[in-house]
Parts: C-alpha cells; structure tokens; sequence
C-alpha cells in the first residue's frame, strides 16, 4: 500500500489537468466535483496506509523512489517520497481537512465565473502542499514550499480585479504575500547550501545520520537560516505582515491554505529537521522567543480588528507563534499535534466566518450581531470553534496548547509566563468575536433582514469539523499520549513531564481561558468596572490598532529606504558605472581604429612605400643575424 | 671581375631603377613597366645564381614567373582600361574609389 503513495501526489494532478484540458467542456458543477473528488480519494489512499505506518516502528520509513532527478557530480537528488509516521499525519491533514474544504467551496464559489480556475488552482496546492510534506530532501520539500507559494499567490489574487477599503487592490495582497515569502526563501536556499556544503547530501535520512554520527556541522547557522524560512511561510514575527491582507482571497482559501495548511509548512519544517534544533540552543531560544513574541504581538492585534476575518487572521499568526515555541522548545510532537487540532478548529472558524459572509456579504463586526437567531448552526459551529481556540477545558485546543505552554514552562518560567499571558488575549479576543457576531442585537437592520443558513454543501463540512475541533484533544490526552508515541520512530523518544505539574498547569489554563470568558461577558453586559479597566488600556489599544507600528516602519522606513537604494542603483550603479564601462570600452576601440584607419589610406605608392620599408628592415634583420 | 657578379650587379641595378620608379612615378602604366622591370631584375639573378651553382632549378623558377607575370599584366591592364574608362584618367592617385 505504502509503495502507491506516488498516487498521492497523482491524484490532485490528474484532477488540475482534468479541470485544464476539458474545465469548459464538462462544466462548473463537474470541474468541482472532479476537484474534490481527488482529494478524497488522496485522504482515503491515506487513510489505508495509516494502519502499516503507524504499525512499524522502524524510524525511517519507507522511501519511494520514482527517478533520479539529478545526477551530476557529487549531487545526487532522486525524486523520492518519504513515507514515515510525520509525513502520513501532515497528509491526512492536507487532505481530510482540504477535502472538506473543497466540498464546502462547491457550495461557496456557486456562481462565480471562475468557478474552473478556483478548483484548478486548489488541486495546484493540493499537489504542492502533498509533495512538500512527501518529499524526502530538501530539495524536493523546496518544490513544493514554491508550490504553495505559487497557489497562494494565485488564489490570494484570485479576484484581481476587486478591491476595497480594508484591503485595497486584492491584487497587491497576493504580491505583497509572494514578496514577503521570497525573504522567507532566502533563508531556506541558504541553509540548503550551507547543509550541502558540510554534509554533501540533501536527503533527509542521510543528513541526520551523518549529523548524528557526529559530522561538523554549523548548526546553529542553519537552524537561524531555517527560521528565517519558517517565518516568512509561517508568518512569524517579523514577517508575519503578508498573512493579514491575505483573506482578500476566498474564505474557502484563507480557511485551507492561510489557516490549516500552507502556513503550518514551517511547523513541519522544523519538525522534520529536529535534529539540527535539537544540536543548537541558541538557535531555539532565539525561535522560542520569536514563537511566543509573535504570539503575544499577533494577539494583542486580533483584540482590536473590526473585520471577522482580520480576527481569525491575527488568531492564525499567534497560535502559528504557540506551534514554533512548541518545536523550540523540544516537543516537536506537541507542535504538531497543536497544528493538527488547530487545522481542525481554525478552518472551522473561518468556514463559518466564510457562512456568515455568504448570508450577509459583510464581515465588519460593527454592522453584525445577534446571528444566532437567524443562523443556528453556523453560530453553533462558530461557537465550538471559539471554544477549542479559547482553550475551554475538552475542547481540543484546551489540550494541545497547554501542552505547548508546559513544554515552555520546562524551558524558562519566563516563556511559559508570556505564553500564558497571550493564551487569556486569546480567550478575550475569542470570545470578543463570538460575541460582536452572533450575541447582541442586530446592528444593521437592513443586512440582517436578508440573513439565512447556508445550505447542506456547506453546513455538512462544518458540522464535520466542530466534532473533529470538539474531540481532536482525543488524539493525544495527558497520560496517555497516543499522537506523541506514534510520532516517537521520528522525532525520538520524549519524556513526558510529571502528571502533577501538568495537571496544576492545566488547572491555571482553565481558569485563565474561563477568565477570559467572563471578562468579555461582562464587558458586553456592559459592567461599570470594565470601563475605567479599558480606559486604562487606551494607549495600548492604540498602539495595537496601528499593528505595534510595524508596518508603518516597513511602509515607512524600509520600503523607501529599499526604493532609494533601488534608485541609487539603478541611475548612479547601473547608468553611470556599468553603462560607462559598456559605451567606454566601445569608445576606446572606436578610437583605436581610427588611429589604424588612417594608415589605410587607400593610397596605391603609400602601401607600396610601406611595403618596401618593410622588406628593407626584413634584409637589414637578416644581415644583422646571420 | 667575375662575369657571374657583373650579371648580379646589373641585376640590382634594374631592380633598384625599378623599386624607385614605383614609389616615385604616378601614371599607373610607368607603375606597371617598373613592375615589370623589378620581376626580370629578379629572374637574371636567379638565372645568373643558377649557372654559379650548377643547379638547373632557379632556370625553372624563371619560367614559373614569367607565366605568373603574363597573367598578373593581364589582370592587371584590364583593371587598368576599365579604370581609365571611368574616371578619365590612369593616375594611381585616383584609385582609391572603395576608401569613399
């Protein structure tokens, strides 16, 4: 079964070159179905190799080799698929909850004239996304971290020709993303150089058994590299700015690749590549610091925005920051069981955020309210959701972030104090959201008057993630750990800390996230004591309204310090200097042959009078030598 | 004096008469008979150079030359009318028409 995993990567292929060759002929319904169809059978391919995967506990999976892709000196790249417990879980995330997701699109794109395109570029990520989490070198896992990038670029842009306030031209959203993300790759280039250069392999099973071996290696030079990389996909501090403009693209979009999926790529990242983490502590503190600094920053943020989706947006960034304090912090296994619980709960929020909008056409907070009258069970779902995010005991957020949180707190009291801080911002901001949408009275008469559920197409995907957001916490209960063990052949053993501390933590994050509840409860009950309590708060409201100023400074200081430079280049560097060399050289051989032009005079005795001179000095040479 | 060397002696002679005539002299047909003059210059003291030496391969030399002669005068005269024709005149000043 495991040796069918290239089918995997053919399924969503052969659905895109469907949707490209015959899109027009089969029509919109078919091209969707054709789409989704693929990916459900991925996950179902998936899912039969579960039991054969998680059986073995050989830890370095199974490779599939399907050709040598590069063969030329000492570099030997084969395109190769690993098949091992990490990739299987990041695969039938991508697929299970992508093809929900896909369903849920069916009933959200109805009606738009683009309807091929949207499904084409969809299977384009699917494709890239399961080729980045497959590919057994870092070169393959490079094609596909492009891959993604080129889908969400794509689909980002996808209504190009729209634009609005908060966004502005839904075009420069997409760019300002694949820009910010080519910083990103920089650092992913670099590390792979740097890893080739002192291991002289790409693969990953022979890198970290030459690293093992204990083969000289600058680790903590690559691991900064590859967290430059896991920030710009990752969206981390302190390029985490392209994420917030990416929900110009469709729901279904900022739900599957900005929320569960493509973002998590730097999660797996560093997962994958533990071994050089596990080699360099400075190079973790630095990535602890930066996961809990972004959380807390991105938090702050996602308290202040008026649009639904922004809020979901800062929320991803933040527990985007939980999941890399988790991988920094040593416990892989946990950062990816939060990414999983949270591809779970955010795609759900977004895709009810996205039924909301589908009824309303408006997501700005200020103008909605008192939904759940009128949309029971997208408030129900939305609700589940807030819970899981907000960390309410059994909810499956409750135990994977807290999971994270104890892992930190073994590292420094220092981190897991900053982490619990952002862990109640984000029951506030949580609850914030629940309560502006759904709770109140209607704000807009006119919008409100129109509401309706959406249909079975989309409320059956929805319903299907609330239960996997209510029960994901399953997949690895304290004590128990199923999803850490399973995980063990590749991330190696971990020890798991004194029940009783983490019972105790536990304890406190409960009462915190319940805290959090209440705040926000009462604030919206309108409790006198809240006022002075805000008001206090008031130069940090605003500081967070304009994003802690970080994109002013780049918008102020570095894009035009960067565009001067560009200009200083381009007239003084380029015109002047290189310009100058290019027209200068042409100049002196002009100049040269007209020196020889004027030998050539075209005069018959001149040449004649040369030649003679010539033969004389010839003869005179001669006499002379011999 | 040998008669050997009067004939080298008188060869140089010519070929000198001749090489001055080039550069000097600016009717092309003068040019050409100068020409002329500095080739059989060349062929008396290759003819004179092979009876000192008793080989009979500088005498074949000559006739080579000779026929290349004809030819080059044959070229050469055509050149030279079809010039004329043209611009009127045979100066080797004037034949400078590709340099413009």
């Amino acid at each position: 079964m495991i040796s069918l995993a290239w089918l995997l990567l053919l399924l969503p292929l052969a659905g895109m070159l469907i949707n490209l060759v015959l899109g027009r002929v089969i029509g919109r319904r078919a091209t969707a179905v054709v789409a989704s169809g693929t990916v459900g059978i991925a996950f179902l391919l998936a899912l039969s190799m579960a039991p054969a995967v998680f059986g073995s506990h050989d830890h370095h999976g199974v490779t599939v080799h399907l050709w040598n892709w590069i063969d030329m000196g000492s570099l030997h790249v084969p395109m190769a698929l690993l098949v091992d417990q990490l990739s299987l879980v990041m695969v039938l995330v991508v697929t299970g909850v992508g093809f929900l997701i896909h369903v849920y699109a069916i009933g959200y794109m109805e009606g738009d004239e683009r309807v091929n395109r949207f499904f084409l570029y969809l299977n384009l990520f699917i494709l890239a996304m399961l080729l980045l989490v497959l590919g057994d070198s870092f070169l393959t896992l490079f094609i596909g971290w492009e891959g993604v990038g080129l889908a969400s670029f794509l689909l980002i842009g996808f209504w190009f020709d729209r634009q609005d306030d908060l966004y502005g031209s839904f075009a420069d959203c997409g760019k300002k993303a694949f820009i910010v993300n080519r910083i990103g790759d920089v650092g992913m280039i670099l590390a792979m150089a740097l890893i080739w250069s002192t291991v002289g392999s790409l693969e990953f099973n022979e890198v970290f058994h030459e690293l093992e071996a204990g083969i000289a290696v600058p680790t903590t030079a690559v691991c900064l590299l590859l967290l430059l990389a896991v920030a710009g996909k990752s969206a981390q501090f302190p390029l985490y700015v392209w994420l917030p403009d990416a929900m110009a693209g469709p729901t279904p979009v900022s739900a599957l690749i900005h929320a569960a999926t493509m973002v998590t790529a730097g999660i797996y990242l560093m997962a994958r590549t533990h071994v050089f983490w596990e080699l360099s502590a400075t190079a973790s503190t630095t990535a602890a610091w930066v996961g809990v600094g972004t959380a807390f920053v991105a938090g702050t943020m996602a308290l202040v925005q008026h649009d639904l989706k922004k809020v979901l947006a800062y929320s991803t960034v933040s527990q985007l920051g939980y999941m890399v304090l988790g991988a920094a912090t040593g416990a892989f296994a946990l950062a990816i069981f939060h990414l999983v619980t949270h591809a779970f709960f955010k795609a759900l929020l977004f895709l009810s955020a996205g039924s909301v909008q589908h009824a309303t056409h408006e997501l700005d907070m200020r103008k909605l309210g008192g939904l759940d009258q009128k949309m029971k069970g997208t408030a129900r779902c939305f609700l589940i959701g807030v819970l899981a995010l907000a960390g309410i005991p059994i909810f499956s957020g409750f135990f994977s972030k807290d999971a994270i949180l104890l892992s930190a707190f073994g590292k420094s009291p220092l981190l897991y104090a900053v982490g619990l801080v952002t862990a109640l911002i984000t029951a506030l901001y949580a609850f914030r959201a629940w309560w502006l949408t759904f709770r109140g009275t209607p704000r807009d008469q006119e919008i409100h008057s129109h509401v309706h559920e959406s249909g079975a197409l989309m409320m059956v995907p929805l319903w299907i993630l609330a239960g996997l957001a209510f029960v994901g916490g399953a997949l690895n209960l304290p004590g128990v750990l199923t999803l850490e063990h399973a995980l063990e052949g590749v991330l190696g053993p971990h020890t798991p800390p004194p029940l009783q501390l983490e019972i105790s933590l536990l304890a406190i994050s409960a009462v915190v996230a319940i805290t959090g509840w209440w705040l926000i409860r009462s604030t919206y009950h309108h409790a006198g004591w809240i006022d002075s309590v805000k008001a206090t708060m008031k130069p940090l409201t605003k500081a967070a309204r304009n994003r802690w100023y970080l994109d002013t400074l780049y918008d102020d200081g570095l894009v035009p310090a960067l565009h001067a430079a560009s200009q200083w280049f381009a007239n003084a560097v380029d015109q002047t200097l290189i310009d100058g060399i290019v027209n200068g050289s042409a100049r002196l051989a002009m100049n040269i042959s007209r020196l020889a032009r004027r030998i050539n005079n075209g005069q018959v005795p001149t040449y004649a009078f040369s030649l003679f001179v010539g033969a004389t000095v010839l003869v005179v040479v001669f006499w002379l030598v011999v | 004096m040998d008669s050997n060397n009067l004939f080298l002696v008188l060869g140089a002679l010519i070929f000198v008469v001749g090489a001055t005539g080039v550069l000097l002299r600016r009717n092309a047909l003068i040019l050409f008979m100068c020409v002329e003059m500095m080739l059989n210059s060349v062929n008396l003291s290759l003819i004179t150079l092979s009876r000192m030496w008793g080989n009979l391969e500088g005498q074949i030399f000559v006739f080579v030359i000779m026929a290349v002669a004809a030819a080059e005068v044959a070229i050469g005269l055509a050149i030279l009318i079809a010039h004329n024709r043209h611009v009127r005149n045979i100066n080797i000043e004037t034949l400078n028409l590709l340099r413009n």
